[in-house]
């Protein structure tokens, strides 16, 4: 069992756990990930490292609960712990000193961005980071990082905090304000987000890296679920990525791809949910008791 | 039973496993095949003629002594029987269910000339089913040798190496990358053919009884590599299988219902997928289902969803479950499958499309299949395989309406393990270069067997690699011989 040591609530729907997994804190480095599994009767669940600490032999990951698994998840405690965590997978960022970067982080996204950006930073780069969400309470790590960023820009789609923009507005400032000087761009949110990062930046012909979150089961390059088009022909995300050049890949081909489960993800939900209650009520009937 | 001359014998006729019937069990992924009741099995090994020279033997792989065990099993004498086939192969209970015997041992029983041959497999899967019962057989292990062995992969080659090498007192460590060991006998072989519980015991019981560490979760080549294994144990065998699917390269081939017969079978068997929603993984199976293939692989993917179709149909009330296709390029003479699942597919209403070949996938608006493009093959003259190949017939393009496609085209070794370890040699093929007697890789204290060398082959060609290797290791490692 890998035991949870920590957890954080960062918003209604958004989670910070830090668990146990010394074999994985050893390797892990930014841009990899883990795959992790409740229990006997769960799902795999990929999810990025947002942080290690080899010393403790701890990971974190950060969540949003968007179905079944993850609102499960959300419901778990320091003390408990998870049957499987696997990993790192992937391939780690190809991190050195490029220049002048841009850090692009939405929502639950900026978790994975963080250990890149700190990464890049401390090999040298100039980091400008932008990160965003729908509403404030979705905004997360704003103070971390702006401790690895030399600029941060936040934006939110409502303007309950920051700037009232989608992030590719203060990007396409920047690729007009400094011409030719971005020498490359990370961008890690939803897909819908890093496919509108990928339109931006694509006419200045910058190099932009997305992290690709496909449908994963094994994450070992052993069922092909994770395959995504692209230029090129379709590459696996587990072994061949999960970072790609967001100007090559097939992003229609991705967002079909990620809603082909999605009347029985519903389904899970609607279960649970029934199952959750009849406890619920259970435990207050016996309380009445 | 007094004693039966050799024609009386050969007047008993070969017995015939009890079953369930086909409209039942494609409600259910409960065991198809029942197994022998005591009194069948000594009626069926009445049959066998304790040849002098038993050919049989040298259709199997492990050689079991198979005139021996199936006395033993004639005379009742089940614990002997388990003793005898253990000395040879340690998973009777499993190989007995999955070996093609029609091409291995059956295939060389002396009264399969006239007749029918004896039914080894389902002999030594009555012994196999009864050990795991009665538990008769002690797997004891020798005084500690002080060695440590890391074994990569717990498949049939992993498994097998690893229970010969505690034997021998060996400290072993396995590591796999799923979380459930035993590996294509987990994720791939369903439910209805192989019970998980039956592989469960087999691997509980060993390495209880031989110290044998199975640390889950670790993939090799990530978690750790290689080198670092070798800078902390003695020795190394890697059983990693091949595990890495193929797709076609035809157009339409990264629609929305395509997909590898390992994720399927990954999602209904390792992930329990077929009890959505009690288990979280969804799998989806469409109402007309093409499989594309026809080896094992194939025959299992396409009972998997010949059984959601009913079970889903059921839960919807909708009247009839679906179709499900086989859709093979050459001819039902080469079919590669195990006999039996063959018959049994075919009884429970799946569809064999020979010498067809998908060309295209056809995709609707949003991305998902609704048809496949095939064309019509002939079989022409021997390719290399000996096998006739097939050729294309110009024009014969025709159009099946399917909502799901399943590709079973084979697999090859998942390159990830070899990160790392520069001085292993590798075939074009991406299978790693092993001496078929021992194993011995061309990295110094690495020895390789199972699929991860031979490609895509069988349980007990396996079980067989892991033998030798494990026997050349433990050499190795007394001193007795020399890298
Ligand atoms: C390499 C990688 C890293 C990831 N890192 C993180 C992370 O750090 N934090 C985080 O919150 N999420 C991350 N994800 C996404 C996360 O895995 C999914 O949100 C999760 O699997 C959803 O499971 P569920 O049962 O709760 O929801 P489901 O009911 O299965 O799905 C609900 C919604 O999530 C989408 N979804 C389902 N499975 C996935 C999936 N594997 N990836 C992406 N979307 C999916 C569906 O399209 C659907 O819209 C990552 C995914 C990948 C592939
Ligand atoms: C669906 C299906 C049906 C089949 N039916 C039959 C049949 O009826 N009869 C028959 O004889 N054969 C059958 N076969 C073939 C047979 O299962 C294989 O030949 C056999 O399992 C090979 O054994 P193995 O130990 O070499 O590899 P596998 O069984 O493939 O085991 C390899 C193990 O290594 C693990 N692994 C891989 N990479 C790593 C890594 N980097 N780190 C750690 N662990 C790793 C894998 O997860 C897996 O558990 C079938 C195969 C399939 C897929
Ligand atoms: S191990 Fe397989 S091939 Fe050998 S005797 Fe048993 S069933 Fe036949
Ligand atoms: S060849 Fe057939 S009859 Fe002869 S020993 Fe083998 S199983 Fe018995
Ligand atoms: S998740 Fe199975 S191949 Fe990538």
């Amino acid at each position: 069992m890998y035991k949870i040591l920590e957890k954080q609530v960062l918003s209604d729907v958004t989670k910070l756990m830090v668990v146990e997994a010394p074999q994985i804190a050893r390797k892990a480095q930014a841009g990899q990930f883990i795959i992790v599994l409740m229990h006997d009767n769960g799902e795999r669940i990929p999810l990025t490292i947002a942080d290690y600490d080899r010393d403790a032999g701890t990971l974190t990951m950060i969540f949003q609960e968007v179905g079944k698994s993850t609102m499960e998840m959300g419901t778990m405690n320091v003390g408990d712990g998870f049957k499987t965590i696997v990993g790192p997978l992937g391939h780690p960022t190809e991190i050195e000193n490029f220049g002048s970067v841009i850090c692009v982080g939405g929502g639950v996204g900026i978790a994975p961005v963080y250990p890149i950006a700190r990464a890049l930073k401390k090999a040298g780069n100039h980091v400008t980071s932008i990160i965003g969400a729908r509403t404030k309470e979705l905004l997360l790590w704003e103070d971390k990082m702006r401790a690895v960023s030399d600029e941060l820009i936040v934006t939110t789609d409502d303007g309950s905090y920051g700037r009232k923009d989608l992030v590719t507005v203060p990007l396409k400032e920047i690729l007009d304000a400094k011409p030719g000087k971005i020498a490359k761009i990370w961008a890690i949110g939803p897909a819908i987000m890093m496919k509108f990062v990928a339109a931006t930046t694509k006419p200045y012909n910058v190099p932009t890296i997305v992290s690709l979150n496909s449908i994963m089961v094994d994450g070992t390059g052993m069922c092909g679920g994770c395959r995504v088009p692209m230029e090129g022909g379709a590459r696996f995300v587990c072994v061949d990525g999960p970072e790609f050049d967001a100007h090559k890949v097939d992003w229609s081909g991705l967002l079909s791809r990620m809603s082909f489960y999605r009347t029985q993800e519903q389904a899970a939900i609607a279960h649970w949910r029934e199952k959750h209650k009849c406890n619920l009520d259970r435990a207050v009937a016996e309380g009445v008791k | 039973m007094a004693e039966l001359t050799k024609k009386e014998r050969m007047k008993i006729a070969r017995q015939d496993m009890p079953v369930q019937e086909p409209e039942d069990r494609v409600q259910n992924f409960s065991e198809v095949a029942l197994g022998f009741t005591m009194e069948l099995a000594r009626t069926e090994a009445e049959r066998c003629l304790q040849c002098k020279e038993p050919h049989c033997m040298e259709g199997c792989p492990v050689e079991v002594t198979i005139p021996e065990f199936i006395e033993a099993v004639r005379e009742g004498d089940m614990a002997k029987a388990v003793r005898l086939m253990k000395a040879k192969n340690n998973l009777p209970a499993i190989c007995g269910r999955v070996c093609p015997q029609e091409v291995q041992c059956e295939s060389r029983c002396i009264l399969g000339k006239k007749g029918q041959a004896v039914a080894i497999g389902r002999i030594e899967r009555f012994v196999g089913d009864f050990e795991l019962a009665n538990k008769t057989f002690d797997v004891s292990r020798a005084p500690s040798t002080g060695k440590k062995v890391a074994v990569v992969g717990s498949g049939p080659a992993g498994l097998t190496c690893a229970v010969d090498l505690g034997r021998m007192g060996h400290d072993v460590t396995i590591f796999e990358s799923l979380h459930t060991p035993g590996g294509v006998l987990v994720y791939g072989i369903p439910e209805f053919r192989l019970p998980k519980s039956v592989i469960r015991a087999e691997i509980e019981t060993a390495a209880k009884a031989l110290g044998i560490q199975i640390l889950s979760d670790y993939v090799i080549g990530r978690t750790l590599t290689i080198d670092e294994l070798m800078s902390k144990f003695d020795a190394i065998f890697l059983g990693t299988g091949a595990g890495l699917p193929m797709f076609m390269n035809i157009p339409g081939i990264n629609l929305n219902g395509v997909m590898s017969a390992n994720e399927f079978l990954t999602r209904v068997n390792l992930m329990r997928g077929y009890q959505f929603p009690e288990f979280d993984t969804p799998v989806m199976v469409g109402k007309r289902v093409a499989v594309v293939g026809a080896g094992n692989v194939a025959m299992d993917s396409a009972r998997c969803s010949l059984r959601l179709q009913s079970l889903r149909s059921k839960e919807n009330g909708s009247e009839k479950g679906g179709e499900v296709h086989i859709v093979y390029r050459r001819s039902s003479e080469e079919v590669p499958a195990r006999l039996e699942e063959v018959h049994h597919a075919k009884e429970e209403g799946v569809i064999f499309d020979f010498l067809t070949n998908p060309v295209e996938i056809l995709g609707d608006d949003k991305g998902a299949v609704r048809g496949m493009v095939c064309i019509k093959m002939e079989l022409g003259e021997p390719d290399q395989s000996g096998r006739r190949r097939p050729i294309p017939i110009k024009g014969s393009e025709f159009e099946m309406k399917v909502d799901q496609v399943i590709m079973a085209l084979g697999t090859s070794p998942n390159p990830l393990v070899f990160v790392n370890a520069d001085g292993l040699e590798r075939s074009r093929h991406g299978t790693v270069v092993a001496n078929n007697d021992t194993g011995r890789t061309t990295m110094k204290g690495v020895w390789a067997g199972g699929d991860v060398v031979t490609g895509a082959a069988t349980v007990i060609s396996a079980m067989g690699a892991g033998k030798r290797a494990a026997a050349d290791m433990d050499k190795y490692l007394s001193g007795e011989i020399s890298w």
